[in-house]
């Protein structure tokens, strides 16, 4: 079952309402990480407004799918998305990382429905998504489970501890995502500690490797419908995306990661995601 | 007070009439019959199930057993998925590797989420013996205990182990019980209940108290026994749970006796004679010795060997006790 034209336009426009608010908030808090978070727009718009089952009304609904942000430093968009899909209200969006809000520095599953589980020290999301998968694999159950990792992290050894468990214990009932977007806090990811080739390792640890362009939304969803079909091996879609995609003010600029716009930089930006429609 | 005659008999003999059990095995049989209660329990091993024992959970429950390899931070982390699904995931290896190698997956994928993940590891202290002070795990209470929500157990006998791994089944929350690699004298009968929290008095001394935990409680009934020839009478605590700490036991033995000896098969920085000190710091303060490790790695030998060499021994438990009384006050 292949995307519609009309999913898809209303998947580019939600991407594009996404990153301005992601924008707003970290404007308006003054500290997170902007980057990364705009990296991976694309890809949390596909999996949460096409793909996955979620009832913002029950976030413990047993029928649910899963999603762990293994790069818990995009909290920013998890959040975003959390309010878009209506697990939190926008207006709570303004008290990221203020004392007592819920919208904690990285992702505090203590107090966030929605979150499945705190992340943010990188490297153990996967493994955490293969208990997931082991257990609806233990309830015979259908429920998928998405896991979203940087490529900076893939230089944690966990990641590929856990990426051969998956393998071992053929969760095709796992889908994870590489936000390939070439950069880390000190600089490319190629010249820190390169963790190329990315697909060809995936391969090699036994996975199903998809390698697409992660802001291309027509890819992404054709990707997680591939995903369903695979029999007997986890997935792996490696995406190559721009860091602080969706505004000239911050892409490809390594010093966004950490970093939040000023009020000018956020006034660019917003000219720029008004006029044209960030994805292809 | 002294509880007279009859106890110091039954201590006699206790050693005589001895049955001995390793910790470890007794948490082999507490899964197996816990796998049979409830459907929801898992158990994950790295690689070493036939010393931890959950070799026996994998045999009658083969499809709720994980052996993830020798991958002990990936093991937690996926314990702390399958307790996210649901599940009531036991995760064991040895005691050095599960705080140790995966301590941060401890902290961040358990503790921090608080999630209902039992970590039971075992070949914990230097009776590991022969393998050496690479393995031999005297660090463990204390990384285990300074992680918020976790709960520490380290329970004295194989029917303590059967009772605390059905106690931190029933608790919500992490748990981490130390069970060790060699046969300890059973010193619980059935009338005994375990409670997480709950210290059990067995003596409960008048000159000084001796709080112990793990193989540490077997040693500290001897240190009485020796002690008790010679006219001084000690107290003796089980304090199994190491964290929540039972503070009203350290409390009322130290305004009993006035002189507090701790015994644990740890470092004695920052397990069981860190947590009575702490307590007894700011609540009680009296004259106190803590027994264990003295901040050093462990080394190669056996069992006996090793309990001297470091001053583990009965002799040196009654020895710290009499240094202990002649620091009091009054």
């Amino acid at each position: 079952m292949a995307v519609t034209e009309e999913q898809l336009k209303a998947l580019k426009e939600k991407a594009r309402r996404i990153r301005i608010d992601i924008l707003k908030m970290l404007t308006e808090c003054g500290s997170g990480h902007t980057g990364g978070s705009l990296s991976a727009a694309d890809i949390a718009t596909a999996l949460y407004f096409y793909k996955m089952k979620y009832d913002p009304k029950r976030p413990d609904w047993k029928e649910r799918d899963n999603f762990i942000l293994s790069k818990g430093h995009a909290a920013p968009l998890l959040y975003t998305v959390l309010a878009h899909a209506g697990f939190i209200e926008q207006a709570e969006l303004c008290t990221l990382r203020k004392l007592g809000s819920r919208l904690q520095g990285h992702p505090d599953s203590k107090y966030l429905p929605g979150v499945e589980i705190s992340t943010g020290s990188l490297g153990q999301g996967l493994s955490v998504a293969n208990g997931i998968a082991l257990a609806h694999k233990l309830d015979k159950a259908p429920n998928r489970v998405y896991a979203l990792l940087g490529d900076g992290e893939l230089q944690e050894g966990q990641v590929w501890e856990a990426a051969m468990t998956a393998a071992h214990y053929k969760l095709d009932n796992l889908c994870a995502f590489v936000d390939n977007n070439g950069l880390q806090i000190d600089g490319p990811v190629a010249k820190v500690m390169g963790v190329e080739p990315i697909t060809d390792k995936w391969r090699a640890f036994g996975w199903e490797v998809l390698d697409i362009d992660g802001h291309d939304l027509a890819m992404i969803t054709a990707a997680l419908d591939k995903a369903e079909t695979v029999k007997g091996k986890p997935t792996m879609i490696v995406c190559r995306t721009v860091k602080g995609k969706g505004s000239k003010v911050f892409e490809g600029k390594v010093e966004f990661h950490g970093a939040t716009p000023s009020k000018e930089e956020l006034a660019i930006a917003m000219k720029e995601l008004s006029e044209e429609t960030v994805c292809k | 007070m002294y509880l007279g005659f009859g106890t110091w008999d039954f201590g006699f003999l206790r050693g005589i009439f001895v049955t001995k059990i390793a910790t470890r095995d007794a948490y082999g049989d507490a899964l197996v019959s816990l796998g049979k209660k409830r459907n929801d329990v898992v158990v994950l091993d790295a690689d070493l199930s036939g010393s931890t024992k959950t070799g026996k959970f994998a045999k009658a429950f083969p499809e709720r057993f994980f052996n993830i390899g020798i991958v002990e931070q990936d093991m937690i982390g996926t314990a702390a998925g399958l307790a996210v699904g649901g599940k009531l995931p036991f995760a064991s290896t040895f005691a050095v590797f599960a705080t140790g190698r995966a301590w941060e997956q401890v902290r961040q994928s358990v503790c921090y989420p608080n999630l209902n993940v039992k970590i039971v590891a075992s070949h914990a202290g230097i009776t590991v013996g022969e393998d050496g002070g690479s393995h031999q795990s005297v660090e463990d209470i204390a990384v285990m205990r300074v992680l918020p929500h976790m709960t520490v157990i380290v329970p004295a006998d194989g029917p303590e182990t059967l009772q605390a791994i059905e106690a931190v089944a029933e608790h919500k929350g992490p748990c981490y019980v130390r069970v060790g690699r060699n046969k300890v004298p059973t010193l619980f009968g059935e009338e005994y209940t375990f409670k997480i929290g709950k210290a059990h008095v067995f003596h409960e001394g008048k000159d000084a108290v001796i709080i112990a935990a793990g193989i540490m409680v077997a040693e500290a009934l001897k240190a009485r026994d020796l002690l008790k020839a010679e006219g001084v009478d000690a107290g003796v605590i089980n304090m199994s749970t190491i964290k929540p700490l039972d503070t009203v036991a350290v409390v009322a033995a130290a305004k009993r006796c006035g002189a507090i000896v701790t015994a644990e098969e740890h470092s004695i920085i920052g397990g069981l004679g860190g947590a009575v000190a702490e307590t007894l710091a700011e609540s009680a303060p009296v004259p106190m010795v803590r027994i264990g490790v003295k901040d050093t790695f462990g080394t190669s030998g056996d069992q006996d060997g090793l309990l001297k060499h470091y001053g583990l021994s009965a002799q040196d438990i009654a020895a710290a006790v009499k240094e202990v009384i002649k620091k009091k006050k009054f």
